[in-house]
């Protein structure tokens, strides 16, 4: 059963408790710094090289303004010279930012886009995971010819069903980071 | 404008009882009658807030500068649990009318998830407001955030407090006594609030 | 009570989910699919046994006034090991569960296992007590993550059996509450009977 109270082994207890316990999980942290970061940077690799053709180089994170706010993209290049942009852009969606990745070639058609994390709803704007129809109208979207936003808004994008939201966010985002690829190569 | 979006959001399409769970136990606990209903919202609005602004600060101050980010949810907890006990002690000095009406519940609240995961929340999830972009909340931004959560949690905890007050008369089949029709109903009050998502 | 039934105890007779009403939080929240709830069990499980085993290691020494501050510092310490390495190992379902990771540590079977059991008992039996909770609390979520995925999304364990989406306000939060709510009558039922 537990000990007597004083003020003197309270403390102690308490004390040695806090010490052993925030040592350890430093410990801990130390040893799994590493993976976590490996981890979270084989994510991020394959979220890239699943928007850009492959057997690029991808370059490390560079900053860029898109849609109006910081972001990040990438420059994937091929015997020395840059094949595509891999851009980072987010759009807020039916439950929140939706965040995409979206391959651009430097003929300023878009590659591929793959979800980085979303907060739609299960079943339904989720599907922008999975519909594969929705998912295929990205490869060789060509924005020069075609026009950013869903059909209901006027544009050639199909909008996945009963979800228009997250459909119209998703075309911003594309949008948005088209836009930013016109200033990379404006640069 | 976006404080007032974000205490949309968190009062109704993002309420944290019916949209994310968080502080089930209490809220089954304690609806039985809408007088403590009321007193545990109280409660709970009282510690939400003031709990959020000392982690926020905390987490921002000390553990972001030195790195000790790992510390988080030990440290959270055990403020959350020292910030308890003194509010308690110094409401019965100050206050004892306020302490009899809430004096009660304040112990229960340590364990209330509602509290750390409001705490947690506000200092690792981006949030977005009204199409604006995602973003770690501010300050002020967190502690609005956190005083319109735990409305959140006290207005879903008085409406159920009401509905369950007339559930009490009403013949049930023996089996769904007690808990299992409580829970049927949060589900359709559930369903009804489900009616804000998109609002903002 | 023999040490079989500090095992099983917690399968049925004081199952967490059903009979002591612990812990609804991640039991609501993070079943909206068998893999999901699973996961969740084996998580809190884990906390659960370790917590278990280091507080009745402890509990002669930790004096009476500071025992709560001192098991909560315990059991936070696992959880957030636990963080660690599922963030390292397991991202994707780190992602899924989310908050409910940290939240472990208010999960009141943990702590409440902590008070009714471990300070009391020796290193072994608290460790059984912990599995068995752990794994009647595993049981309950998996359960109630079938149930949900089945209605809701027309498979079970991520294997589709019928075409197209079920019904899927039993994957969003009020299919929580009915399903628990329904699967409770069902235990009483059953409970009544033997």
């Amino acid at each position: 059963m537990a000990a007597k109270s004083n003020l003197t082994n309270m403390l102690l207890v308490l004390t040695g408790t806090c010490l052993i316990c925030s040592a350890l999980l430093a410990g801990v942290y130390s040893v799994t710094a590493e993976p976590i970061a490996q981890t979270n940077k084989n994510i991020l690799m394959e979220s890239i090289s699943a928007v850009v053709p492959d057997g690029v180089q991808i370059s490390d994170a560079k900053p860029l303004s898109v849609g109006g706010k910081d972001s990040e993209y990438y420059e994937c290049s091929k015997d020395g010279s840059v094949v595509a942009y891999a851009i980072k852009s987010e759009a807020t969606g039916f439950g929140g930012a939706l965040t995409l990745m979206v391959g651009i070639t430097t003929d300023g058609i878009v590659y591929n886009t793959s979800v980085l994390s979303h907060n739609e709803t299960p079943g339904l704007g989720a599907n922008c995971t999975t519909d594969e129809q929705f998912k295929a109208q990205w490869k060789g979207f060509d924005p020069s010819s075609k026009i950013l936003a869903v059909k209901k808004d006027g544009g050639d994008v199909d909008a996945i069903t009963a979800s228009t939201i997250t459909s119209r966010a998703y075309a911003l985002a594309v949008k948005n980071a088209v836009e930013a690829y016109k200033n990379i190569k404006g640069e | 404008m976006e404080y007032f979006l974000i205490i949309i959001s968190a009062i109704f399409v993002n309420n944290i009882m019916l949209a994310q769970f968080l502080g089930t136990c209490p809220f089954l606990g304690v609806s039985n009658k809408s007088s403590t209903a009321t007193g545990m919202s109280g409660a709970v609005v009282f510690v939400i807030t003031l709990s959020t602004l000392v982690t926020y600060l905390i987490n921002k101050y000390l553990f972001l500068p030195l790195h000790l980010e790992f510390l988080q949810t030990i440290a959270f907890i055990l403020v959350i649990a020292a910030l308890v006990q003194m509010v308690e002690i110094v409401l019965k000095k100050i206050s004892p009318s306020l302490y009899q009406a809430l004096g009660i519940y304040l112990p229960l609240i340590t364990t209330n998830c509602a509290v750390l995961g409001v705490a947690i929340n506000v200092v690792t999830k981006e949030f977005t407001f009204g199409g604006g972009p995602a973003h770690m909340l501010n300050l002020g931004e967190a502690v609005v955030y956190a005083f319109a959560t735990a409305l959140g949690y006290g207005l879903a905890m008085i409406l159920f407090a009401g509905l369950r007050e007339h559930l009490e008369l009403n013949d049930v089949p023996k089996a769904f006594k007690g808990l299992p029709i409580a829970l049927i109903t949060v589900g359709i009050m559930a369903m009804a609030f489900m009616g804000f998502s998109g609002l903002v | 009570m023999t040490r079989l039934q500090t095992f099983t105890k917690g399968f049925f007779k004081e199952n967490p989910t059903f009979v002591l009403i612990l812990g609804m939080c991640p039991t609501l929240a993070t079943t909206t699919s068998a893999i999901n709830g699973l996961s969740m069990g084996l998580a809190t499980l884990f906390v659960l046994v370790l917590s278990n085993i280091v507080i009745s290691a402890i509990a002669p020494v930790v004096p009476d006034k500071v025992h709560i501050p001192v098991y909560i510092v315990v059991i936070a310490t696992f959880v957030t090991i636990l963080q660690f390495v599922m963030q390292a190992y397991t991202p994707a379902m780190y992602k899924t569960l989310g908050i409910f990771i940290p939240l472990i540590v208010v999960n009141c079977i943990v702590l409440g296992r902590a008070e009714a059991f471990a300070n009391k008992h020796g290193i072994l039996d608290s460790a059984l007590d912990g599995l068995g909770i752990g794994l009647g609390f595993t049981m309950s979520l998996t359960v109630i993550g079938i149930v949900r995925e089945i209605i809701g999304m027309g498979s079970i364990f991520g294997y589709k059996f019928i075409s197209g989406d079920g019904i899927l306000v039993f994957v969003m939060a009020p299919g929580a509450f009915l399903v628990l709510g329904y699967l409770m009558v069902l235990f009483n039922k059953i409970a009544k009977k033997n």
